[in-house]
């Protein structure tokens, strides 16, 4: 991939069927970006969304089995949990967890990769969905490949597209 | 943002037949001998369908007529696709700020000696 020397932007990508890989270069060695991910010293200041958010939940228990557990606050009081189970901790470079929304929400499993080339860190996060119709209606909005036709035609229904019958 | 619609809304959405008749019914209502017509199967497996998706709100039934046409309700896709544009732009962002982030590290980690 070609987009791997490029600094400074996120793709979105789908390398199968049932999951979704956000990737990206940082500048910055990987021993670094996996503190950033895995200390919760650090990720209150950066895994927060749009601006606006806080993140007063932050409990990591790192070793295989742990749980995570992050709840963030919006401006208007508002607030989203999320949670999961570490599987697999082998720093700097791998990170598996699964991820939850609560009630009967699709669990993925998270896979963080951290590749270093020249004090450069790859960063990929792959979430694999529990099914393609779930990982679709995941990625539904600006993600061509995930259209599949139903959804490709809803995505223009709610777009007020015409549909045609 | 309500989960408990977003999950039944999601649970309604994850199977095939379910959205094949979603994606019929943005063409205009239709009867349910009309959307059974394309499956091969019984009328008491699609009205299985419909009521799934009638209580997940994606679909209501028309008063007017005797036979009432099923109708395309958009307000839970529309959560759902606000849900998962939510999602793109929070990692978008956050990923963005982790980028400033750890520039700050470095830094941090310049003045007070590399720690190995």
């Amino acid at each position: 991939m070609d987009t791997a020397s490029k600094v400074g932007a996120t793709t979105f990508s789908m390398p199968s069927d049932r999951e979704i890989a956000m990737t990206r270069v940082i500048d910055a060695p990987r021993r670094l970006v996996f503190d950033a991910w895995t200390n919760p010293e650090h990720l209150p200041h950066w895994m927060l969304g749009p601006e606006g958010w806080t993140m007063p939940v932050c409990e990591v228990d790192l070793r295989p089995g742990g749980e995570w557990h992050f709840v963030w606050r919006r401006t208007d009081g508002s607030e989203m949990g999320m949670r999961g189970v570490y599987q697999e901790i082998k720093p700097p470079e791998r990170l598996v967890s699964t991820e939850s929304w609560g009630g009967d929400w699709p669990e993925t499993l998270n896979t963080l990769t951290l590749t270093e080339v020249d004090g450069k860190t790859t960063m990929t996060s792959t979430i694999l969905y529990p099914s393609k119709a779930a990982r679709d209606a995941a990625a539904k909005s600006g993600m061509k490949e995930g259209a599949s036709l139903g959804f490709e035609r809803l995505n223009q229904y709610l777009r007020g597209d015409p549909v045609a019958s | 943002m309500a989960t408990d619609t977003l999950s039944t809304t999601f649970s309604a959405l994850a199977d095939p037949t379910r959205r094949a008749i979603l994606a019929r019914l943005t063409g205009g209502a239709a009867t349910v001998k009309e959307l059974s017509a394309p499956f091969a199967m019984s009328g008491p497996a699609v009205s299985k369908h419909l009521r799934v998706l009638e209580r997940a709100g994606l679909i209501a039934r028309g008063r007017e007529a005797q036979w009432r046409p099923r109708r395309l309700e958009a307000a839970p896709l529309k959560e759902v696709a606000e849900w998962a544009e939510n999602y793109r732009r929070f990692w978008d962002a956050s990923y963005e700020r982790l980028d400033k982030y750890l520039q700050h590290l470095k830094e941090k980690e310049r003045k007070h000696g590399h720690r190995k």
